[in-house]
């Protein structure tokens, strides 16, 4: 069995179940989509260099801004964290592939076909879909352009997708373990990635309903958003909403499983608090069942309401602090050294916890009426997803990439790469809190003159960041052709099954299970 | 393992007391070069922070905010402080040896509860301005707010006073084929006007998709919702006027709505209300009226350019709406572009149903306007009574 390699040809791509060709394809598919959804932030950008209206019309403008956030949250970041659980999860708990490798090779590949329908929805009569990513009926309904039936369909893909995706690896993760491998023992990756395929689970099947209503509203009649006929267009977001929380958790718990790997590696000190790292995470899980309506604030709910969502979102801050705290603990007189994947991961830590601080801002409801809605929610939930998920996902390529290709990376290449993208980011989101708090509402494609100067400087810094992501596939791709060859450990006595296996890692890992200590 | 616990905790102590050294510093320093009046000038015109406004909940909203923002700068610190001081003492280059330590639940119990008590304290402010925040009892003054695509109309519940607020910023200065004024998009023709120190209640919805009412000098923000009524308050402690924008996406020209408030001493305040009404009596006068052919051009020009610019074009050559010139609507039979205009299309919801939205002088003059400009010249004409005859014998 072990000496089985890998077939012939593309057949090899198309009808694999190897976890690691799966994980790779993943892998490289969520870049592609960050890169288009990269090039649909650059229109904004561009568009918002300065006042007035001079590349795009607001009707595009309105299909890019919705775009990007659709491509960015389904077909960036969260494939990019299933290549890395697909080829991981099954090398970090000792099992020889995931457990259902034929279905994984079908949540795979129906991916490509879900963001082709989406993308093509931009070239349809009336423009693709328009209405922001949240996609609020009845904008999204009533008055939505014809493009919305694709943009359902490609919804429904990419949650069959994501549902096939976790069963997987809630299956894999609580049957595949080798002999000894206890739940306790798992490295953090596992455990944030087996919450986060529960999560996945949970909401996957309500988003999936909340657009099945909107087809109903669309094609057949019904009024659940439409108050003309009996429906509710705040039930809308209720039920995006109790999707969509859970959903930014996706984005970011494998990424805290992520940075709790690397942190204890090249700080040269085990990880502060493993076992609160797993009940912090899993506190986290739960509260974000019930913190949904704080994206609602301003929607009128009686003050019953207000207060409880309040009270539950700044109890988000408790978990999350945790987790901080056990990081910084963590590194706290080690023996620190700053390879790429490090840098990545202390700025992970920084620039996180900056967005949990505007988080906190913005859970207090009272101030919440000033920031809704406004460029300090934009600056808030980029500096989570993108030195948040994005960072931890460079890491992560940075960190286990010799283990994957058997070559090191260019460390000097690496390091120009987390600083460009590193200032780039800085310099794009941070004027958005400025632009934001001053009155800015996000969603426009032309603004008064007083946000002109702030909004120069972002738009300056989206072309370095954009930029610097091509100089990060100039890197991977030079350093799976070639370079200076990786060790089986790679890194200074790094802990986990991955780095006691060959470096590339053969085709077939653990086909008998490793002994556990 | 308790020695390494104690170890720890009386170096993290050490580390906490330097840090907590560098705000007060930085805060001196801040201060000291915040002396320049030319730097606070050139933070005013960038825009750095929240407006304090000009009510009582917005001073209290700014108040809150500021609060939050020092907790969180003072644990950022901290938090950075330490992580610093790792990484500069901590390194492997200068020969640190990686201490064995790790867990301790009295330090995880320790920043699960200090947190948690930080958190009910910002939580007790936040409680008493919300329910202030909710409490729109009592209002002196009632007017309703209602979102159109892509424009309000507001109305002076009990006085018989409703009029539609548009955006005035030319196409040019969008365009750039001329120089943006000094308010660029956040100017109106006609603003809410509000008397000062009197408790006004807005009552907000919409008549077609989302929209959200929000002046920052007010802090007041409301969605407005189709089909729902919401409500907020608001006393104005200053005259003045204050801007603001739609603040939920509502389709293509969202960021062309503005809010303009006008506030007023209670006096003229009164004269303005008088004024309207006596506007409003006027118009139902001119209801009866004939107009010739050039005042229902001027004032059709008007109405086209606030209401229908947005859609058809400047130059009625379409856009997000179909082309206005040589085309069936405006060049064919004047039934149905009447109908059109007063009823809608069905099945198109963006086209809106005119016939609630403008007068009967507004929707005569705008379609002879559209009949005989850009080449279109039918000329043919209706007066307002003509679209009050249509709109009784349907």
């Amino acid at each position: 069995m072990g000496d089985h390699g890998p077939a012939k040809g593309f057949g090899r791509w198309l009808f694999t179940t190897n976890h690691k060709d799966i994980g790779s394809m993943y892998l490289w598919f969520s870049f592609a989509m960050f890169l288009m959804g990269g090039v649909f932030a650059l229109v904004i950008r561009a568009e918002l260099f300065q006042p007035g209206l001079q590349l795009v019309e607001p009707e595009f403008f309105n299909q890019m801004t919705t775009m990007h956030g659709l491509v960015m949250v389904f077909g960036a970041v969260m494939p990019a964290f299933v290549g890395l659980a697909n080829w991981m999860i099954p090398m970090m708990v000792g099992a020889p592939d995931m457990a259902l490798p034929r279905m994984n090779n079908w949540s795979f590949w129906i991916l490509p076909f879900a963001f082709t329908l989406l993308a093509s929805t931009l070239l349809m009569e009336g423009g693709g879909p328009n209405f922001g990513w949240t996609f609020y009926a009845p904008l999204s309904t009533t008055y939505a352009p014809p493009s919305v039936t694709y943009f359902i369909f490609a919804v429904h893909i990419m949650g069959a997708s994501s549902i096939m995706g976790s069963i997987n690896i809630i299956a894999t993760i609580l049957n595949m373990r080798a002999p000894g491998m206890t739940l306790m023992k798992m490295p953090l990756f596992v455990w944030t990635w087996l919450i986060t395929a529960y999560l996945l689970i949970a909401v996957m099947p309500v988003l999936a309903g909340c657009v099945t209503m909107m087809l109903m509203d669309i094609h057949f009649g019904t009024s659940f958003f439409s108050a003309a006929g009996g429906g509710d267009p705040v039930l809308f977001q209720h039920v995006f909403w109790f999707f969509g929380h859970p959903e930014v958790y996706i984005m970011i718990l494998p990424a805290f499983g992520i940075v709790s790997a690397i942190i204890p590696t090249f700080a040269r000190k085990p990880l502060f608090g493993y076992a609160s790292m797993v009940y912090a995470t899993a506190s986290i899980a739960f509260l974000s069942f019930i913190v949904w309506a704080h994206h609602m604030f301003t929607v009128g709910m009686p003050i019953a309401g207000e207060l409880f969502f309040m009270y539950a979102t700044m109890l988000i801050a408790v978990p999350t602090g945790v987790k901080v705290f056990n990081w910084v603990t963590t590194m706290f007189r080690g023996s620190m050294t700053f390879e790429t994947p490090m840098l990545f991961a202390i700025a992970f830590v920084i620039l996180f916890t900056i967005g949990g601080f505007s988080g906190l801002m913005l859970s207090i409801a009272p101030a919440d009426f000033q920031y809704h809605d406004t460029y300090f929610v934009v600056a808030h939930f980029h500096y989570v997803l993108v030195p948040g998920a994005v960072f931890s996902i460079f890491a992560a390529v940075y960190y286990w990439l010799p283990k994957w290709c058997g070559n090191m990376y260019d460390e000097r290449l690496g390091k120009a790469h987390f600083w460009l993208s590193f200032v780039g980011l800085n310099l794009t989101f941070f004027p958005m809190h400025f632009v934001g708090l001053a009155g800015m509402p996000r969603r426009i494609p032309d603004y008064a003159l007083q946000f002109a100067d702030f909004n120069q400087v972002a738009s300056m810094g989206a072309f370095l960041f954009g930029f610097s992501q091509v100089f990060f596939l100039f890197i991977v791709i030079k350093t799976i052709r070639g370079g200076e060859k990786a060790t089986d450990a790679v890194w200074d006595n790094p802990e986990g099954l991955e780095w006691t296996i060959p470096s590339p890692a053969p085709y077939h890992t653990f086909t008998t299970p490793p002994p556990i200590k | 393992m308790r020695l390494i616990g104690k170890q720890l905790a009386s170096k993290l102590l050490w580390v906490l007391g330097q840090v907590l050294l560098l705000p007060t510093l930085l805060m001196t320093s801040v201060q000291a070069f915040g002396a320049s009046d030319a730097v606070v000038d050139e933070a005013q015109r960038w825009g750095l922070n929240m407006t304090e406004g000009v009510t009582a909940v917005s001073h209290e909203i700014y108040d809150l905010h500021m609060l939050i923002f020092w907790i969180c700068v003072w644990i950022g610190v901290v938090v950075f402080g330490v992580m610093f001081y790792s990484m500069m003492m901590h390194r492997k280059s200068s020969g640190a040896v990686p201490a064995k330590f790790h867990e301790s639940t009295a330090v995880e119990l320790a920043w699960t509860l200090i947190p948690a008590l930080i958190l009910v304290l910002m939580a007790i402010p936040a409680t008493s301005s919300l329910i202030k925040i909710y409490d729109s009892s009592e209002a002196e003054i009632n007017i309703k707010i209602v979102g159109y695509q892509w424009k309000w109309q507001y109305e002076y519940l009990g006085e018989d006073v409703s009029f539609f607020s548009n955006l005035t910023t030319s196409q040019d200065e969008i365009y750039g084929l001329a120089p943006k004024g000094e308010h660029y998009l956040l100017e109106v023709d006609e603003p809410l006007v509000i008397p000062i120190n009197k408790k006004v209640r807005f009552l907000i919805t919409a008549n077609d998709v989302l929209h959200a009412w929000w002046v920052p000098a007010l802090a007041v923000k409301r969605d407005a919702i189709p089909g729902f009524v919401n409500d907020a308050w608001t006393i104005i402690d200053e005259p003045g006027i204050y801007r603001g924008q739609c603040a939920e996406l509502c389709g293509k020209s969202h960021g062309f709505m503005p809010i303009v408030v006008h506030a007023m001493e209670e006096a003229d305040y009164a004269n303005w209300l008088a004024g309207k009404k006596d506007e409003a009596e006027e118009l139902k006068a001119a209801m009866s009226q004939t107009f010739t052919m050039d005042e229902l051009y001027a004032r059709g020009e008007k109405v086209y350019q606030a209401n229908c610019v947005a859609c058809h074009g400047a130059n009625g050559g379409g856009g997000l709406g179909p082309s206005l010139v040589g085309t069936g609507i405006t060049t064919g039979p004047i039934n149905a572009h009447i109908n059109v205009m007063v009823n809608g299309v069905a099945g198109n919801a963006v086209m809106p149903v005119f016939g609630n939205q403008l007068n009967n002088i507004d929707l005569a003059s705008v379609i002879t306007f559209k009949r005989n400009a850009w080449g279109n010249n039918m000329g043919d004409q209706l007066q307002p009574v003509d679209i009050l005859t249509f709109k009784k014998n349907q």
